[in-house]
């Protein structure tokens, strides 16, 4: 396992600053969108990772991809840290690192034809030119399950699933190892949904590609995932294997979102009582001291308020942020 | 793998789209019309008008419409209809290299304001404010004095005073368009700043700025008019000095001042109808 780390995120900070002034800026206040977050993701695994809207899902992905740049913390990938790296020198390992959007109506230039999409990637990098090029582009279509006349025509002539496989297809093409699925299904119809789910699966398999797959849908993730990180304004309370994680919860939060899910079945469904939580997700911007979750957790104790919880190992990998779990406090 | 059965809408461009709306639209189609027969008109009237535009005959002064002068004759017995399309060609002329200019400094101005942002998109914008602010027909006076009579000096002068609000509308198309996903994905994939500048932003904000390129048109040929009719315009024919001619015998030929008058609204008119008509064409949210 231990050799087989593609990425690996160490106490991955980003603050935005607030500023105000009209001619002089000051900087007022920082939003706190993701605070020392550590994680690590397998070469050809899903790490599923689940939160509420707000909550510093896309703003770590965007801060992996050097979309925006992290206020502190490190980001290994292929033995490089690119946090240090200037944007020319990012630019070759861009071509590993990939992402897909929520909105596929966002996320595709609406002047460039299909074909224009999916090979600009291979126009930037200069990889494939003339035959080569025309030959890619048309397999990339084969690949995501888009048939061969579809090339020449614009996004808007796209169903949402259409246009989510040319999403795919563009970033499939450099042969990314690793891929970054921004809410990729949040924005499609249900039957669409698995579709692309199943088409991410079965690319991970034949590619070996490395997902960090974001998303506020718990049935979704624990389908696709290997593994699954639970964040809470910007820091990450739970990673477990997937199997480990919906089995048996260990963090208040994780357990809340969880009892949140229906269950399939109607006459469970009917016996089983969610957990409702209390009040709103705080701000960001003055996070609670302690444990950000105590002041919502049903299970709060004396040290909660005070204590910063680490993230620690709870046995077999299993990782959680949670005094209960821990043996002493200071 | 297998094709996704979904079904396809028909297969159009973009601007294969933007014109059926556009022919859809009756008014826009009126103004087009009428533009490109008064284009045709001031293309063709020196091989079809029996009369030269100076030619003057003082047996037939201040004549009403006939056969013969189907807009009558001037003061100095100058055929009216021969002026008049010779006029609609510093009109057209006025429109349309005023255009020229102000997409040249406009777009590029509103362009690096939006990509190099922070202070130095404060002071451009800044700049851009104090034009905008200057009374239009004073500043093309001015220019007027200092760069001289020539008719190319009249379209930089009122050029010069028309970009301002093109480089607003492209600096915040810019900047609006720089949040979207796909300018995001371009950056994920290491396209460099100007690459995406010169081929997803430029494209994609280029729809309204034609709307507004349009509806400047009859703007400045209203402020050719103008001047022309103090005095510092065309020093070719022009309606706003003919318009001024007539206006000394508007009691014995008020067709004079009528047919000149009448060209410049129906003209800016024409304009206004097919912008509104291009707004609505090119409007993204109509599109998807």
């Amino acid at each position: 396992m231990e050799k087989n780390i593609l990425i690996e995120v160490k106490d991955l900070t980003k603050y935005f600053p607030i500023t105000s002034g009209l001619i002089f800026q000051r900087i007022v206040a920082h939003v706190k969108a993701v605070d020392g977050v550590t994680f690590s993701i397998g070469k050809g695994e899903t790490l599923g990772l689940v939160g509420e809207s707000g909550c510093g899902k896309t703003t770590v992905g965007k801060c992996i991809l050097q979309l925006y740049r992290p206020t502190s913390g490190s980001i290994l990938f292929e033995d490089k840290d690119l946090c240090t790296l200037s944007e020319n020198e990012l630019r070759p390992l861009r071509q590993k690192l990939q992402v897909i959007f929520q909105d596929p109506y966002e996320s595709l230039n609406p002047r460039f034809t299909a074909a224009d999409i999916i090979g600009e990637p291979l126009r930037i990098h200069g990889t494939a030119t003339g035959k080569a090029y025309r030959e890619r582009v048309a397999e990339l279509l084969d690949i995501v399950g888009l048939a061969p006349y579809m090339a020449e025509r614009y996004p808007h002539e796209f169903s949402g699933g259409q246009r989510q496989r040319l999403g795919i297809a563009r970033a499939l093409a450099l042969q990314p190892s690793f891929i970054v699925c921004d809410e990729p299904i949040s924005a499609l119809d249900v039957s669409i949904q698995a579709q692309i789910i199943n088409l991410l699966g079965t690319l991970q398999d034949k590619f070996g590609i490395a997902y960090l797959f974001i998303s506020h849908d718990l049935s979704v993730v624990r389908h696709i995932s290997d593994r699954v990180a639970v964040m809470y304004l910007g820091k990450i309370m739970e990673i477990s294997d997937r199997t480990e994680l919906y089995k048996s919860p260990l963090h208040p939060y994780t357990q809340v979102l969880l009892s949140a899910v229906p269950i399939p079945d109607p006459e469970v469904e009917a016996q089983h009582v969610p957990i409702v939580l209390k009040g709103e997700v705080p701000t960001p911007i003055n996070p609670p001291s302690g444990c950000v979750f105590h002041p919502r957790c049903p299970k709060a104790f004396e040290p909660c308020p005070t204590v910063i919880p680490a993230l620690r190992d709870a046995g077999g990998g299993h990782q959680v942020a949670c005094l209960l779990y821990s043996t002493s406090w200071p | 793998m297998a094709v996704a059965v979904e079904t396809l809408r028909p297969h159009h461009t973009i601007w294969g789209d933007a014109l059926i709306r556009l022919r859809r639209n009756r008014l826009a189609v009126v103004g087009v019309t009428f533009i490109l027969l008064l284009a045709l008109g001031a293309m063709l009237v020196p091989y079809v008008s029996p009369y030269p535009w100076d030619r003057q005959n003082y047996n037939i002064i201040l004549q009403n419409p006939s056969w013969a002068h189907p807009f009558g004759t001037d003061n100095l017995g100058r055929d009216v209809i021969t002026r008049l399309l010779y006029g609609a060609r510093t009109s057209l002329q006025v429109g349309i290299f005023t255009q020229i200019i102000v997409v040249l400094v406009g777009i590029p101005i509103g362009a690096i304001a939006a990509a190099a942002g922070g202070r130095m998109d404060n002071i451009i914008m800044r700049f851009v404010d104090v034009m905008y602010a200057f009374p239009d027909l004073l500043l093309i006076i001015l220019v007027r004095a200092i760069l001289g009579p020539s008719i190319y000096m009249l379209f930089l002068a009122i050029g010069l005073v028309a970009w301002v609000n093109v480089a607003r509308l492209v600096r915040g198309q810019i900047l609006s368009l720089k949040q979207r996903d796909f300018i995001t994905a371009a950056r994920a994939m290491g396209a460099s700043g100007p690459y995406i500048t010169l081929r997803h932003l430029l494209p994609n904000s280029i729809g309204p700025v034609i709307v507004v390129l349009t509806f400047n048109v009859p703007r400045a040929i209203f402020a050719e008019a103008a001047l022309s009719y103090i005095g510092i315009g065309a020093n070719t024919p022009s309606w706003g000095t003919m318009i001024r001619d007539g206006y000394e015998v508007i009691f014995a030929a008020p067709h004079l001042v009528a047919f000149p008058a009448l060209a410049v609204g129906i003209l800016m008119l024409s304009f206004t109808f097919l912008g509104d008509g291009l707004r609505d064409a090119l409007d993204p949210r109509l599109r998807r």
